[in-house]
């Protein structure tokens, strides 16, 4: 598609550095335009889904079986006034919500949907996710200390604490994929996974307990149920954006679901082989090849699981949820770490086989 | 190589232009009608008592100071884990030597009770 758009390009008789500069612009608007979409009907999905979980409709007045309600909302937020309140520090309340908001969109730059589907196919492609994620956390500790409010000022402190610990437990995760895959790169940490066995090629059985590690602190990392202890309305209103309102908060919710959406992305491709078929050799028909719509459902069920965990489980306290961080996940994620370098190099099959 | 990550660049630049141009957005749809008590910090209808920048609990910085260092391991174990299949049996014994190490300051600062919430 590159190629092509850029040749219709230089056939209008553009410069060649205009005609990459706007095909590079087009890729990024249809990644965007499609992420936007996902976000908007993953609010409706999410109050569907818990609605029927707890033995209600969910929104069902806005178009038919209330699918526009995404649509209704978005309108509804930017009719609202922003209120910047007093004793507020002006800039860095404003500045706040585009931190949290702009790396959750940018980590969508390398993350391939498809084989070859990616905008940008680097080598440091997951050391380039880790980063820029990392990058969320200042949004929420701006944000809370910029508002002027004790409620915003504490869940900006718990939230920070809570999303830096979970990145270690995490990271080691991810240190146990790359050993796995040995390599950064999306597509082939993919390839890599690839096997006659169909789904037991795949990261998630010989790296299980990381896989499990992963999500849950994607989980936490996202500040979702039942690790919400940032927002927890109960005890704390909002949390850190307690004082935000109108299009700024509707901004902060983009960022959040966007993230989720990535930490869904990414746990299928790390660990769930990406766009690979469960059912590679078993069958040849059209079930066992690879194609878009594996990593579609993959991410979907991750996705499902997000907001089953919020319809289930209570909020943890503050102190159990460091207590699992530290105490739990690092020590077993540090072990874990240590057993698959002894499977690497003792080549144990199917999975890392000498090649 | 180098130019695979202009569309990075791209991306994040139009990233903070997205997110501005929606906060831009709400600024001129939305309507501006501020009193003292909308723009009051909120704190359940009292008078706030005191600085809401206030005192807080030293173990935030404790958290701070071990992800430091639990973060620059992971930053370490990254190329490590990519080329272990090429280093062989030094390396990992290196990394695992390296790793031990880690543990033993692990479990120190667990014994200190750093890691105790109550």
């Amino acid at each position: 598609m590159t190629e092509f758009l850029q040749t219709i390009f230089i056939g209008w008789g553009l410069p060649e550095s205009l005609a990459i500069g706007l095909t590079i612009l087009l890729q990024i608007a249809l990644i965007l335009g499609v992420l936007f979409a996902a976000v908007a009907y993953l609010t409706l999905a999410e109050r569907k889904v818990i609605g029927y979980m707890q033995v209600r409709v969910g929104p069902n007045r806005v178009g038919p079986r209330g699918l526009l309600q995404p649509i209704a909302d978005a309108l509804k937020l930017m009719f609202k006034e922003i209120i910047i309140p007093a004793g507020a520090d002006k800039k860095l309340f404003l500045i706040a919500p585009v931190l949290a908001m702009a790396p959750s969109l940018a980590a969508w730059a390398v993350l391939p949907v498809a084989d070859g589907w990616v905008l940008a196919d680097i080598n440091a492609g997951l050391l380039y996710v880790l980063a820029i994620t990392s990058m969320g956390v200042y949004g929420v500790i701006v944000a809370g200390w910029a508002s002027n409010s004790k409620y915003a000022f504490l869940g900006a402190m718990r939230s920070a604490a809570q999303i830096v610990s979970y990145e270690i437990a995490m990271g080691f995760a991810l240190v146990g994929v790359l050993m796995a895959a040995g390599s950064l790169n999306f597509g082939q940490i993919v390839a890599s996974q690839q096997g006659e066995y169909g789904l037991f090629s795949w990261f998630w059985l010989p790296l299980l307990p990381l896989f499990v590690i992963y999500f849950v602190s994607g989980v936490a990392e996202t500040n979702r149920a039942p690790f919400d202890v940032a927002e927890g309305e109960s005890e704390i209103v909002a949390g850190f954006h307690v004082e935000y309102s109108g299009m700024a908060f509707a901004v902060f919710f983009l960022g959040e679901y966007a993230n989720m959406i990535l930490i869904s992305a990414l746990a299928a491709l790390l660990f769930l082989g990406g766009w690979l078929s469960p059912f590679q050799g078993w069958t040849d028909s059209w079930l066992g090849q690879s194609s878009i719509i594996w990593m579609l459902i993959k991410t979907s069920f991750f996705l499902f699981l997000y907001l089953w965990f919020r319809a289930t489980f209570p909020r943890y306290r503050y102190d159990q949820i460091m207590r699992l961080g530290w105490k739990v996940f690092i020590p077993i994620t540090i072990v874990w770490i240590v057993v698959v370098g002894g499977l690497v190099m003792g080549e144990i099959g199917p999975w890392f086989a000498a090649a | 190589m180098l130019e695979n990550y202009l569309p990075i660049l791209i991306f994040i630049v139009v990233g903070v232009i997205v997110g501005g141009a929606m906060m831009a957005f709400g600024f001129i749809l939305g309507p501006h009608r501020p009193d003292t008590a909308k723009l009051s910090p909120y704190e359940c209808g009292f008078e706030a008592f005191e600085d809401s920048r206030m005192k807080f609990d030293v173990r935030f910085y404790l958290v701070a100071i071990l992800f430091i260092i639990f973060d620059l391991e992971i930053a370490f174990l990254f190329p490590w884990a990519i080329v272990l299949k090429d280093i062989g049996l030094f390396g990992f014994s290196a990394m695992m030597l390296f790793l031990g190490i880690l543990v033993i300051g692990f479990i120190y600062e667990w014994k200190k009770g750093a890691l105790q919430w109550e």
